[in-house]
């Protein structure tokens, strides 16, 4: 893996007659297709690795599946091999789908499962000085790195409300968790990163030596490349705890107030809203915040224990789950009991990092618990100023009786340089909604206009349903990301399903 | 590519010239259907109801020339148009004659004619359709039936035989393409008040091509395989589905 930290362009890979076969034997070494369904492969000039297999492919909210060729590589030379292969229905590299609508697949064409490229290849960890750093393939799971991190004294930079997403898709969606209003997005700490392109070049990207690129590819949603490795900075902890301050606060304007006047005292910050709440306690919730917590923090008796890293399921949602699980009435009773068993104030209570950061990750395949028809997250930002589309938001959604079982509202810092990148200053406010009201569609159009006038967008990691009309003035510097984006693929071989619904 | 809740962005409307099929093209193009390209033998007739489907909403429009009979031509269509056009979300076969009922049972040729463009050429234009799905990984493909296929009347089954036939032939395909990505909706309206049944008496129960439409979109939306319009069509059908022969050969219908 070349580790020399300036952009350098090495020679493409395979171009020896013995590694990469001529064109004309092309699909000679696909095998036998077993259900007949492979496109013909008219583009790229080189044939595919063998391997490789029919699979319908949806998102995390699981809907829209289609169907796709999928290929696990086992080296970065098998990565290009088969990009190069690609036609004009296009490649896509996959983690581990947890976005929730259709960046990770690629209806008719080839999807890159980045399952076997993972590992710790680098690292260089200083904790005297608390400075610390990791190389990893761009499959790794933060769930890997963390048990491999946190027993070591080190934690992610960022990270989502799931540990189940590599880091590959940390960078195509520039994730952002609990501490953005503070320490920005996943990319904003990545130092180094190395990308194959549709080009035939395997790149390595800095934020210094090559930002336009480097740019485009954080929250490029993985149109610009495929990411084989990355290096990025780490933030040193003493236990694998955090002392967490948690708050209920009884509406939309005492919670943002609360956010307002307390967040820089806390690394983490976020707040879970009732959406189903009306009248005088619209938008009431429960605001926790936090830090990791210092050895001295902890009882004596977990002391011993204080960087043990066992997150544990505690159950899986069977693939039966019958559909109308989520509606309503359920919603409606669970967010009472959560913002009533929530205390009123409570300080410095010591939770696990799964508990504080991933709690739904302790409940396997929970997004069945939707039944067949899948949900969606609509999450969006507004700028500060902006508090008030929030409001109406909730209200729209409140008064269409929509359930929002799982409602989070937080700050953002102001935004990195990358033009799909998501967070800008302001509060953005992530939703979970069963896909089958009648009117759910044009419902969430109204709530996109709402967020374009008020200069906010959409988290297009989580989209699925989003018209292309609004992507300019949700994105507006979508045209420097083309521009960007045609030079490090001019043959446009980097398709997903999202990228022909928005047109990008 | 069609969005989390079955909105499309493209259709194929084969038999562009319908009634139902320009009213299901209208429908689409409200909801955000960008590209919609009508196919058929009469050029002019669908050129004249493209500004209809465009001020519904469709930013790009087109009419290609397809014949059912023509069954040679039929994938050559398919390929044709895809290629030009790209990806189809949805591909509605909406070409259909209703025939003439008391002809057709004294003369085979007519009886044919009917088979052959409800049946046969439906038949062929969805295996090549449903070919290209296939290959894109995605996409419906809606096809009309009628409640008349549901169980043969006397008063119009050759008509009745053909919708049978293709109803069939397309339950079976959806079947096949199961994993695929692409599936087939069926879509069963009961009498059509349209240029089709012009001059008919409609039938208890009777619909219009909007409501088709509507229905149809709805079908897209929530995924489902089977459609009937009106939807209390189904309760009806399934009671007489089950009537004892001399009974239902004497009902008015």
């Amino acid at each position: 893996m070349p580790t020399d930290a300036d952009l350098a362009s090495v020679p493409p890979e395979g171009t020896d007659p013995e590694v990469r076969p001529s064109p004309d034997a092309a699909n000679a070494g696909a095998g036998p297709h077993p259900t007949g369904l492979g496109a013909p492969r008219a583009g790229g000039g080189h044939h595919l690795p063998p391997g490789g297999d029919d699979v319908l492919l949806n998102g995390w909210g699981r809907t829209a599946p289609t169907r796709a060729r999928r290929h696990v590589p086992l080296s970065a030379d098998e990565v290009g091999a088969i990009v190069d292969a690609a036609d004009r229905r296009g490649v896509i590299a996959r983690g581990l789908g947890r976005s929730y609508g259709d960046a990770a697949q690629n209806a008719g064409g080839l999807v890159i499962d980045t399952d076997a490229l993972s590992g710790v290849l680098d690292s260089d960890l200083d904790p005297t000085q608390g400075r610390g750093s990791i190389s990893v393939a761009a499959g790794t799971s933060l769930d890997e790195l963390m048990h491999w991190l946190v027993p070591r004294g080190w934690f992610v930079p960022v990270t989502p409300g799931t540990r189940f997403v590599t880091v590959g898709g940390a960078i195509a969606a520039d994730i952002h968790g609990k501490n953005h209003h503070a320490e920005g997005s996943f990319c904003e700490h990545v130092t180094s990163m190395t990308l194959r392109t549709g080009d035939g070049e395997t790149r390595i990207l800095t934020p210094s030596g090559s930002p336009e690129e480097f740019w485009a590819t954080a929250g490029g949603l993985g149109l610009t490349g495929v990411v084989l490795d990355a290096t990025f900075d780490l933030i040193p902890l003493e236990t694998a705890f955090l002392t967490v301050d948690a708050e209920r606060a009884a509406d939309l304007d005492d919670l943002m107030a609360r956010m307002v006047d307390g967040d820089e005292r806390y690394r983490y910050s976020v707040a879970w809203i009732d959406c189903l709440a009306t009248g005088r306690s619209l938008g009431r919730g429960v605001l926790t915040r936090g830090d990791h917590a210092k050895l001295s923090d902890l009882p004596f008796h977990r002391r011993p224990q204080a960087r043990s890293f066992k997150p544990a399921s505690l159950f899986s949602v069977p693939g039966t789950a019958p559909p109308g699980l989520v509606n309503p009435l359920t919603v409606r009773a669970f967010n009472e009991v959560w913002f009533r068993k929530a205390p009123r104030r409570r300080r410095g209570h010591i939770e696990s990092i799964p508990w504080f950061f991933h709690p739904l990750d302790g409940i396997l395949d929970w997004n069945r618990l939707y039944g067949p028809r899948g949900f969606l997250q609509y999450q969006f930002v507004v700028p500060t100023a902006a508090g008030e589309t929030v409001r109406h938001v909730i209200e729209k959604l409140s008064r269409a009786g929509t359930a929002s079982f799982l409602g989070v509202i937080k700050r953002f810092r102001p935004g990195n340089p990358g033009p799909l990148s998501f967070p800008t200053e302001g509060w953005t406010l992530a939703l979970d909604i069963p896909i089958g009201r009648p009117g759910l569609g044009p419902l969430l159009d109204d709530l996109d206009e709402l967020v374009v006038e008020a200069g906010g967008r959409i988290y297009l990691a989580k989209d699925s349903r989003l018209r292309p009309e609004l992507m300019a003035a949700m994105y507006p510097r979508l045209d420097d990301w083309r521009e960007v984006r045609s030079k490090l693929d001019p043959a446009g071989v980097f398709r997903s399903d999202l990228s022909r619904r928005l047109g990008l | 590519m069609n969005d989390a809740l079955g909105s499309v962005q493209s259709a194929l409307v084969i038999g562009g010239s319908s009634d139902i099929g320009v009213a299901t093209a209208r429908a689409l193009a409200g909801r955000g259907c960008r590209r919609i390209v009508l196919a058929g033998r009469d050029l002019d007739a669908m050129r004249a109801r493209l500004p209809s489907i465009h001020d519904a909403g469709a930013a790009e429009t087109d009419v290609v020339p397809f014949d059912a009979l023509d069954t040679d031509s039929h994938e050559s269509f398919v390929e044709d148009v895809f290629g030009r056009h790209h990806d189809f979300d949805v591909v509605l076969v909406a070409f259909g004659v209703l025939g003439d009922q008391a002809k057709a049972e004294s003369d085979g040729a007519a009886a044919v004619h009917v088979a052959m463009v409800n049946y046969v050429g439906a038949m062929s234009v969805m295996v090549a359709a449903a070919k290209a799905l296939r290959r894109q990984g995605h996409g419906v493909l809606v096809v009309l039936s009628s409640v008349a296929g549901e169980r043969a009347r006397r008063s119009n089954f050759v008509y009745g035989s053909s919708k049978a036939g293709i109803d069939a032939f397309a339950q079976g395909l959806a079947d096949s393409l199961v994993g695929t990505g692409a599936r087939v909706m069926v879509v069963r309206p009961g009498f059509v008040k349209s240029k089709m049944t012009e001059g008919e008496e409609p039938a208890p129960l009777a619909t219009t091509p909007e409501a088709v439409a509507e229905a149809i979109v709805g079908g897209l939306g929530s995924g489902a395989t089977t459609v009937w319009v009106p939807s209390k069509m189904r309760w009806v059908m399934s009671a007489l589905r089950h009537l004892p022969r001399p009974v239902f050969r004497r009902l008015p219908i």
